[in-house]
């Protein structure tokens, strides 16, 4: 009888801090949660968006903050794991956390959904590009701040076969998700397409000491372009190796390519490989603004999908300063019908969540440095 | 014809780097019976470590040359220091434990040297400058063989003949074929077992850190996490030609390498380490104790 | 306690640290700029951890030293330990109650802390039931098996896919999965039937791999690495759940799984069967000497082993509700290995204190954020170096026979 009081009092009074800590605003503070892979293998294109959202809330504070309610930052590390991910997920989420930037990984960002919708927290990702988490319908939620992979496939395709007129292409991925995904589509896009075919369809082993059995196989099979999709790391082994084997063969990559360090790694032999990637804003002031901050703050160089991770905050506390609260509904709203400024010039996202005017075009490496190709 | 010499090729240099790693791994353990897993991130640390020097060096302004012998030289110094620090702190205490003890102790050391590096220098992939220069010579016969590759051949090869005749005949190596054999009796007839099992760890490192250099300056990039798949590819070789046997580790090696490479070449490369795990089940389901194996016949 | 030597071995120790981390740790290069940045601050660093860490552990060798001495002297025995271990864990007046309580709080546990705590505990219960079905190949029969994770994932696919194509639920696939499982260890057993040791391991590991990779490359059939989402969470008579509540029931389903395993991998290691697999370890010969099916005994390792991992898959993918070959890599292997060596081989409470520790000590650690896996690393060496037999050493049921009496039922606890 005694006990069951107790545990009456001790629930409600769980309750009744769960109820007090969801939709508290003014005067308060707003949690944001930075999810993604901050340890391990795939931790340098989780770490870039820690910094963009430090730098962009650093400035959000010493303003003032959102409303008069300072910012805090809640970063968990997923590793990219969807079992991690979930966990990740619940911390942030029984922490009281507001709105969530990431997950870095798509994998990792499927597996988290699910929580994250559960608990109505909106969630905006900088790089999970899988065209499912959109276009599905079964995350409404989620948001992003980088184009899908279908569309960059698309753009991919479209340009080897009317622009650089290939009629015979390979197309190599890296076996992971985000490359093979890629690599499906470019392969099912030119097959539609009938303007040229598939001479090679492969998926590499990342972080394998040497490719040049591929290389071989790629000269073999006489493709004019290869479709490659995956991250700098490969791709620049596999271009060094191709030109190291006098081969000319157009290169043609993705955004995990269109990364400086692909040039600076690759070196000379990045030179004349197409990449598609976010249009060109380099010339953006709050792109210029935020590259140099954080090159004063940290010492180096953004990294991966730096600019994506400082659109998600910027949009994101702009969504909440001007919705007024942190009620998931009104910040959609505002998120929907509302022009944000950011490093991608003036976006705002459609009914699905994909941010439109986040496009892609294509690159060329021109004298160590990526060039849109006119 | 030309195609098959290309991928025959690929393979040997596949197989070479996997041999200098893969031969740390059978020193090991034919000595202390340790799969030391730590040992893909001695190599690891190995090619860090020249990266560091060459980039400083290549700074300052010296002959490509001298970087490549003073970052060679560096890589072996400083990975066989930490070949000899890893087997004092974490092996050596647990040399009478049970026989899986070492090998979690090894797990941890693998894991903890690989974010000892992630937080010492950066997760990022960092570029490797190009030590191995394209010889005007090799220009015919680029498409087939770059000047990296033979260059990794021709030192795999005079690494391996050194080792040999280290083992072979001089004091130190007929020290380690007697420990290797039985460590009480060698202990019984003088010979200072602890300062034997250093040694080796020393000289496994030392070659782990060449590979290192090697292949970093072939693939022309680096990143903490390259020594972990590297290290179970040589790990496997080590298995396949039988391990505890300096030529079996060899042999193994080039197997693997080729195998894979064929594998790519004619099959595909989505399944080359289908193929490279199923040739390693296939050659032990004949052969129990791999290639050049002794098979143990236990006395009861 | 600490003398002057002990002082210029310290400083030598800390010498050779300073220069072993030189490299790494001091210097850091940007090759883009062509910059060196020379942080001679670690060098510091370095120099007083090493130095403290030195002192600290010749310390702690040196007090531990005096106690056995001491104990030597006043002739204690020289396990009182593990005595009282041992007479905790034989005796029902003793252990009942601390198992009334621990079973209490576990019961409690989710109405008290948050969902993400009982998320945590979900996972490290997980690995639990995986620990000691690990444990069942590795501690009991001996057999060094690094490719566990194979049947992890089989259990996990099991599920995924089943549900995918024809829509089987929860329960209906949780037994499914864990006798798919069982049938995959035998595939995996017979190859292996001849080899030993180290060979051993790494066929498992290649056949780890080699499922890895099929999952990975085989898109028709797995769907590839994009994995296979929107996977339900277990129902409960078709009642609606919300998330809190769907994870408190998996938490309540995942504490009777416990206790459901370790009933049986208890009533197995203490039967023909479990004493068959004990003999195998110890010595394989004997072993068929002695009359015992070498086959059917190394086979039914596996499986029984493998079983256990097919379930805890069939949760996995329930409790994430998305699966992708990225869950099981090699990496998973070691920790479940690490959790049985950790353990004590063969000790099922050791390997239950040590699953809690290695998935509950990386979740706490996440306050050090980036230092996190390297201490998980070092403590995976510290503790192996410290306790090299693990946790909990195995209490070995023992006959003996009274010489006086003919015959007795007496049995002691071997020590």
């Amino acid at each position: 009888m005694n006990f069951s009081t107790k545990m009456f009092s001790l629930l409600s009074a769980v309750a009744l801090t769960v109820a007090f800590s969801t939709g508290a605003m003014a005067g308060d503070v707003i949690k944001i949660g930075i999810a993604g892979a901050h340890s391990g293998d795939l931790a340098s294109y989780g770490l870039p968006t820690v910094k963009a959202a430090e730098l962009v809330v650093k400035h959000i504070n010493e303003k003032g903050g959102i409303n008069g309610s300072k910012v805090e930052l809640m970063v968990e590390d997923d590793v990219c794991k969807p079992e991690v991910a979930t966990n990740t997920a619940t911390k942030l989420v029984s922490g009281g956390v507001n709105v969530v930037i990431g997950h870095i990984c798509s994998g990792a960002t499927k597996a988290a959904l699910p929580i994250y919708n559960e608990a109505d927290v909106i969630v905006m990702s900088p790089s999970a590009t899988n065209p499912a988490l959109t276009q599905s319908g079964d995350y409404p939620n989620f948001y992003r701040t980088i184009a899908s992979d279908d569309a960059q496939a698309r753009t991919e395709v479209d340009f080897a076969v009317n622009v650089l007129k290939a009629k015979k292409i390979a197309v190599i991925h890296d076996k992971g998700d985000y490359g093979k995904g890629l690599a499906e589509f470019a392969k099912l896009f030119i097959e539609q397409g009938a303007k040229a075919e598939v001479v090679l369809y492969e998926g590499i082993t990342p972080g394998a000491v040497d490719y040049s059995a591929v290389v071989q196989k790629i000269k073999r099979s006489r493709a004019d372009a290869i479709i490659f999709g995956g991250y700098h790391p490969e791709a620049s082994k596999i271009i060094t190796q191709i030109r190291k084997k006098k081969m000319d063969t157009i290169f043609i990559s993705d955004d995990g390519v269109k990364d400086n360090t692909f040039i600076k790694v690759a070196g000379k032999y990045a030179e004349g490989v197409y990449a598609t990637g976010p249009a060109d804003v380099s010339s953006n002031p709050i792109t210029k603004q935020y590259r140099e901050e954080h090159m004063k703050v940290y010492g180096s160089e953004p990294g991966a999908f730096f600019d994506n991770a400082v659109a998600a905050a910027i949009v994101l506390t702009n969504a909440i300063e001007k919705a007024g609260s942190t009620d998931p509904k009104a910040i959609a709203k505002v998120l929907h019908t509302q022009i944000a400024e950011t490093p991608f010039g003036e976006i705002m996202f459609d009914e699905k969540g994909d941010a439109i005017g986040v496009g892609f075009s294509m690159y060329q490496v021109k004298d160590g440095k990526y060039v849109q190709v006119k | 014809m030309e195609y098959f010499i290309e991928l025959f090729f690929s393979g040997l240099t596949r197989g070479s780097i996997y041999a200098l790693i893969a031969l740390g791994y059978t020193m090991v353990y034919g000595i202390i019976g340790l799969i030391n897993f730590a040992h893909g991130e001695i190599y690891m640390i190995g090619a860090f470590t020249s990266f560091i020097v060459a980039t400083v060096l290549s700074i300052l302004g010296f002959p490509l040359l001298a970087i490549f012998v003073i970052a060679a030289l560096a890589a072996a110094v400083w990975s066989s220091a930490y070949g000899f620090t890893v087997e004092k702190l974490a092996y050596k205490p647990l040399r009478n434990a049970p026989r899986l003890s070492p090998l979690i102790s090894a797990i941890g050391m693998s894991i903890f040297l690989q974010n000892y590096v992630l937080l010492a220098q950066t997760s990022d992939f960092m570029p490797f400058p190009q030590l191995i220069p394209e010889f005007g010579f090799m220009e015919p016969i680029a498409g087939i063989i770059g000047s990296s590759d033979l260059v990794i051949l021709l030192t795999t090869a005079v690494v391996m003949v050194i080792l040999t005749w280290l083992i072979k005949f001089t004091r130190i190596g007929k020290a380690m074929r007697a420990t290797a054999q039985d460590r009480t009796m060698a202990m019984l007839v003088g010979i200072n077992v602890n300062h034997v099992i250093s040694v080796t760890f020393i000289i496994g490192s030392a070659l782990a850190a060449i590979g290192g250099l090697l292949i970093a300056s072939h693939v022309g990039q680096i990143n903490f996490f390259i020594g972990f798949i590297a290290g179970i590819k040589a790990f496997t070789a080590a298995v396949l030609g039988g391990i505890g046997s300096i030529p079996g580790a060899v042999l193994g090696s080039f197997i693997l390498g080729l195998t894979e490479a064929f594998a790519t070449g004619y099959v595909s490369s989505d399944y080359e380490d289908v193929f490279a795990f199923s040739l390693l089940v296939l050659i032990l389901i004949f052969r129990p104790s791999g290639l050049l194996g002794k098979a143990t016949i236990e006395k009861v | 306690m600490i003398s002057l030597k002990d002082l210029k071995n310290a400083f030598l120790v800390s010498l050779w640290f300073v220069f072993l981390t030189f490299p790494l740790m001091v210097i850091k290069v940007n090759p883009f700029e062509r910059t060196i940045d020379w942080r001679w601050q670690n060098m510091g660093y370095v120099a007083a951890g090493s130095f403290i860490c030195y002192l600290a552990s010749r310390f702690f060798l040196a007090s531990k030293a005096a106690k056995q001495k001491k104990q030597k002297l006043l002739d204690i025995p020289d396990k009182p330990k593990s005595d009282w271990q041992q007479r905790l864990l034989s005796e029902p007046r003793l252990y009942l109650p601390v198992l009334g309580v621990i079973l209490a709080i576990l019961l409690i546990f989710p109405q008290i802390f948050s969902t993400y705590q009982i998320n945590i505990m979900i996972t490290a219960l997980m690995y639990v039931v995986l620990g000691l079905g690990l444990n069942i190949v590795v501690g009991v029969a001996g057999l060094l098996d690094l490719g566990y994770v194979a049947f992890y994932a089989v259990g996990a696919y099991s599920y995924a896919l089943l549900n995918l194509h024809f829509g089987l639920g929860f329960w209906a696939v949780l037994p499914i999965g864990g006798l798919l499982a069982a049938g995959f260890g035998i595939i995996l057993g017979f190859p292996v039937l001849r080899l030993r040791g180290d060979y051993l391991a790494i066929v498992t590991l290649g056949f780890g791999e080699i499922i890895r990779l099929i999952l990975e490359n085989w898109n028709d059939f797995s769907r590839g690495p994009s994995g296979i989402s929107n996977i339900p969470r277990p129902g409960f008579f078709g009642m609606e759940m919300t998330l809190n509540q769907s994870i408190s029931y998996l938490y309540y389903l995942m504490i009777a799984l416990v206790i459901f395993t370790i009933f049986v991998v208890n009533r197995l290691q203490n039967s023909r069967i479990g004493r068959a697999w004990f003999a195998l370890r110890e010595d394989e010969i004997a072993c068929q000497a002695m009359g015992i099916d070498k086959t059917r005994t190394k086979l039914s390792a596996f499986s029984l082993g493998a079983f256990w991992a097919g379930m805890v898959g069939v949760i996995f993918a329930a409790k994430t509700t998305f699966v992708n070959p990225a869950s099981f890599t090699f990496l998973e292997s070691a920790i479940i290995l690490c959790i049985v060596v950790l353990g004590g081989m063969g000790s099922i409470i050791g390997v239950i204190i040590a699953a809690l520790i290695l998935m509950l000590l990386p979740e706490y650690l996440r306050a050090f954020s980036d230092y996190r896996m390297l201490v998980f690393g070092a403590t995976l060496v510290l503790m192996m170096v410290f306790c090299p037999l693990g946790i909990i050493s195995t209490v070995r049921r023992t006959y003996t026979i009274d010489k006086n009496l003919k015959t007795s039922n007496d049995r002691e606890d071997y020590t």
